[in-house]
């Protein structure tokens, strides 16, 4: 099991509870959505997988040990071998497009030569062919403030590619692109897990597009799992179950997906 | 091999810039005679140490805090009178440098005469040259025209922040919304009442302020023109200095960083009044 | 109420200034008096022929690359000191230290230039170094708490997405917050190089070389001539100083 957690609980800091007794495992080479309405739990859900969140009660295995019994020192390794997308990429603003990408590797880089790239980039190549597949190559040394919300969002996927983890949580990756370039994106993610078998777990506030792309859909309600089916398996009806009364959230739909309109998403 | 289209455009200009720093830096670190490591030769260290030392206790006996208390009071004498006169001189200065009272810019869209520049400019620089020598310099000067003591130390300071509030007041005239002047000297009314009646309202905060910090500086000026003999703290330290007295140095230098938080504390109590 | 706090407050500032000026025997009015102005004339005259000689020059000329080295290093030597600092001081390293690094930030820059000139003059002697320790004392203490507290105002999301990656504390910092730390950095640091260029000339007159002590020197002999060519010759440096750091903000620091 590349991933379980045991009856976990999380509270915030300031008192809310956002996960309650959750329960999920997750095999190696696995790819899977998290869905559900916002304020749902996936970001924290992805927090704690991240280990950047401790959970308050429950146990968490990632990659075969538990991090949280481990030394700082260990527990920045096992971090090294873990890639999150954030959402909002933080990245600096005046830092260049080709220093963040390959901040990537700087769990596993030396001090030496990490202090180096930020004076010369060691692996424009590198950094260039990742661009290229994300269709952002002509950005290679445009500084990140240069840059929209969409292509931003591209050079944190980019970042996270380069990192090489084995495990590789997304959250919300897509949410600032167009639905084509969403759909584009997401099979290349896709395509690159299934290609270096790396897990692949990714919070998605398009339901389509996770049910095109994912096989196996969790759905998050309230900090709880409501759901936990492969993509057949995900009826209408389940749906509207998961985002009832969440009238605020609209996602976009795609334009060119066959999949029948759905009523809520 | 990295092809032209993955050449790091930063590459040349940074390598230009390291090596224009370290052909800079040696010539400066000999022009400099820099030797850091002088601090922690044993014989000086041994020496500074024992000046350190009569730091403690610092000095306390009735006359000598009473000589602290007539230079503190100097210092602060001179501050304030500096600045007295500085802005005798400062504020006809200002309206003189002034696109703000221009005639000629009133109009929609205009650009002030060239009389009104003529005489604008050489205010300025002479303001911006009264400013850029340092008060101490004009301090030494003084000195030697009038005598040692603190009328050479009033007069550098009214001097130097006559340019220097000369020239700020100058540009907060220009800074606030010029509109309800010109509109009153399209009206027919006359410069300094059109100032008066339109830009001053707007800028009153902001000048106050800025004089009150100006006067926190001329307290701390006054205090290190001393040391070329104008009066107050600065010429206390100088002979204490040269007498290795350093329980008394240590009783300067903490009366100072005490006068220096009064004058912050009651520079911050004015602005907060003021704005 | 509060016009009448204004109206007492006019009230103290008048009477201040006229204690001021009765204490220190000056009468504001004797001092446009035409015996000492003629007197302040006759001397300011003798400034008017400035000696331009070669050798002189050539004097002149030492000094003020002298002076520039000293402000120049003395600057970068506190730049330096106070990112050091600014670390502590920001509270990166915990309570204890940033309360130590803030004690000693304060004690740096309350002590003024001039008063660390003579202080090194004691322990270093004559000549420019003491005047460049001097300046990069002071400079590292005033630097040093704007460096801070533009260290606690940038966002600590960038550092702490690197070390979630498994990045160690100080590549988060140099990856996450330094990018878009440096330029604010620069600007304070041109700044105050502004600032110490003027410091740099004067600290000569306690005898920290440079421009200072030649001034000091010619208007103790009373040789005016050569005291007007230094004061043109500092003139000269802190607009050269002022428009190359000017031309630096530019450059780097696009707002």
């Amino acid at each position: 099991m590349t991933l379980r957690l045991t009856a976990v609980d999380l509270r915030h800091r300031n008192g809310v509870q956002a996960l309650r007794d959750v329960h999920l495992s997750i095999a190696a080479g696995e790819r899977v959505a998290i869905i559900g309405p916002s304020g749902a739990g996936k970001s924290s859900l992805l927090n704690v997988l991240a280990t950047a969140l401790q959970p308050s009660v429950g146990e968490l295995a990632l990659l075969g040990v538990q991090p949280w019994q481990l030394s700082s020192r260990a527990r920045q390794r096992l971090r090294s071998r873990i890639g999150l997308i954030h959402q909002a990429p933080p990245l600096p603003p005046r830092q260049r497009v080709v220093t963040a990408v390959l901040a990537g590797k700087l769990g596993q880089w030396g001090l030496g030569k990490s202090l180096l790239n930020l004076l010369h980039p060691v692996d424009t190549a590198g950094a260039h062919a990742l661009l290229a597949r994300l269709d952002l190559d002509d950005k290679l040394f445009a500084q990140c403030q240069q840059l929209s919300g969409g292509q931003l969002q591209r050079v944190g996927i980019a970042r996270a590619l380069y990192q090489q983890p084995e495990l590789l949580l997304a959250d919300e990756p897509v949410s600032a692109m167009d639905p084509r370039l969403a759909r584009h994106t997401l099979d290349l993610l896709c395509q690159h897990a299934s290609e270096q078998r790396v897990t692949l777990v990714a919070s998605l506030h398009t339901v389509e597009l996770a049910l095109a792309c994912f096989p196996r859909i969790i759905g998050v309600r309230d900090g709880q799992i409501a759901f936990d089916l492969s993509a057949a398996e995900v009826t209408p009806q389940r749906l509207d179950d998961l985002y009832a009364n969440a009238q605020l959230s609209r996602a976009p739909t795609s334009a060119d997906t066959a999949t029948p309109w759905l009523p809520r998403c | 091999m990295l092809s032209r289209h993955h050449r790091d455009p930063a590459a040349f200009p940074r390598l230009l810039l390291a090596t224009l720093a370290v052909l800079l830096l040696w010539p400066g670190i000999r022009l400099a005679e820099l030797n850091p490591g002088v601090l922690f030769d044993p014989a000086v260290s041994r020496s500074t140490g024992a000046f350190l030392a009569g730091f403690w206790p610092p000095a306390h006996d009735q006359d000598f805090l009473a000589l602290l208390w007539d230079a503190t009071l100097q210092t602060l004498a001179i501050a304030t009178a500096g600045m007295f006169l500085a802005l005798m001189l400062a504020v006809p200065a200002s309206l003189l440098a002034s696109r703000a009272l221009s005639l000629s810019a009133a109009s929609i869209g205009a650009q002030p005469g060239w009389l009104g520049t003529c005489v604008r400019w050489p205010v300025r620089g002479v303001l911006i040259f009264l400013r850029s020598v340092p008060e101490i310099v004009w301090a030494l000067l003084f000195v030697r025209a009038v005598g040692l003591g603190p009328t050479a130390g009033v007069l550098a300071i009214a001097i130097t922040y006559a340019g220097m509030l000369g020239k700020v007041y100058a540009e907060i005239y220009e800074s606030v919304d010029q509109r309800p002047a010109q509109a009153m000297m399209r009206a027919g009314a006359g410069r300094l009442a059109a100032f008066a009646y339109g830009t001053l309202p707007a800028a009153a905060a902001e000048l106050m302020s800025y004089t009150v910090y100006r006067w926190e500086c001329a307290v701390r000026a006054s205090v290190v023109m001393g040391f070329v003999g104008a009066g107050g703290l600065g010429q206390q330290i100088d002979l204490s200095m040269r007498m290795f007295a350093s329980a008394e140095v240590a009783s300067i230098l903490l009366t100072f960083i005490v006068l220096v938080l009064f004058a912050d504390l009651l520079s911050r109590v004015l602005r907060g009044r003021f704005t | 109420m509060r016009r009448l706090g204004n109206a007492a407050l006019v009230l103290a500032i008048i009477l201040a200034v006229i204690t001021s000026f009765a204490y220190l025997g000056l009468n504001p009015f004797n001092l446009g008096d035409a015996d000492s102005l003629g007197h302040m004339a006759r001397y300011a005259g003798r400034f008017l022929s400035p000696d331009f000689t070669a050798a002189h020059l050539w004097a002149v000329g030492h000094a003020a690359l002298e002076t520039l080295a000293m402000s120049a290093l003395g600057t970068l030597l506190a730049a330096v000191a106070a990112l050091l600092l600014a670390i502590p001081a920001a509270g990166r390293l915990g309570w204890p230290m940033q309360g130590l690094a803030k004690l000693l930030l304060n004690a740096l820059r309350a002590v003024p230039e001039l008063v660390w000139a003579v202080l090194m003059v004691l322990a270093a002697g004559l000549g420019p170094n003491a005047g460049t320790l001097a300046l990069a004392l002071h400079t590292a203490g005033v630097l040093g708490r704007l460096f801070a507290e533009a260290l606690e105002n940038t966002p600590p999301e960038p550092a702490n997405a690197i070390r979630l990656q498994g990045g160690n504390a100080w590549l988060a910092f140099c990856y996450g917050t330094l990018p878009n730390l440096w330029p604010q950095l620069l600007a304070y640091t041109l700044y105050r190089w502004e600032n110490n260029i003027r410091m740099a000339s004067i600290l000569g007159f306690v005898g920290a070389g440079g421009l200072g002590q030649m001034l000091y020197v010619t208007l103790s002999l009373f040789q005016e001539a050569r005291a007007s060519t230094l004061i043109l010759a500092m003139l000269v440096l802190v607009l050269a100083v002022d428009a190359l750091s000017g031309w630096m903000r530019q450059r780097w620091i696009r707002l």
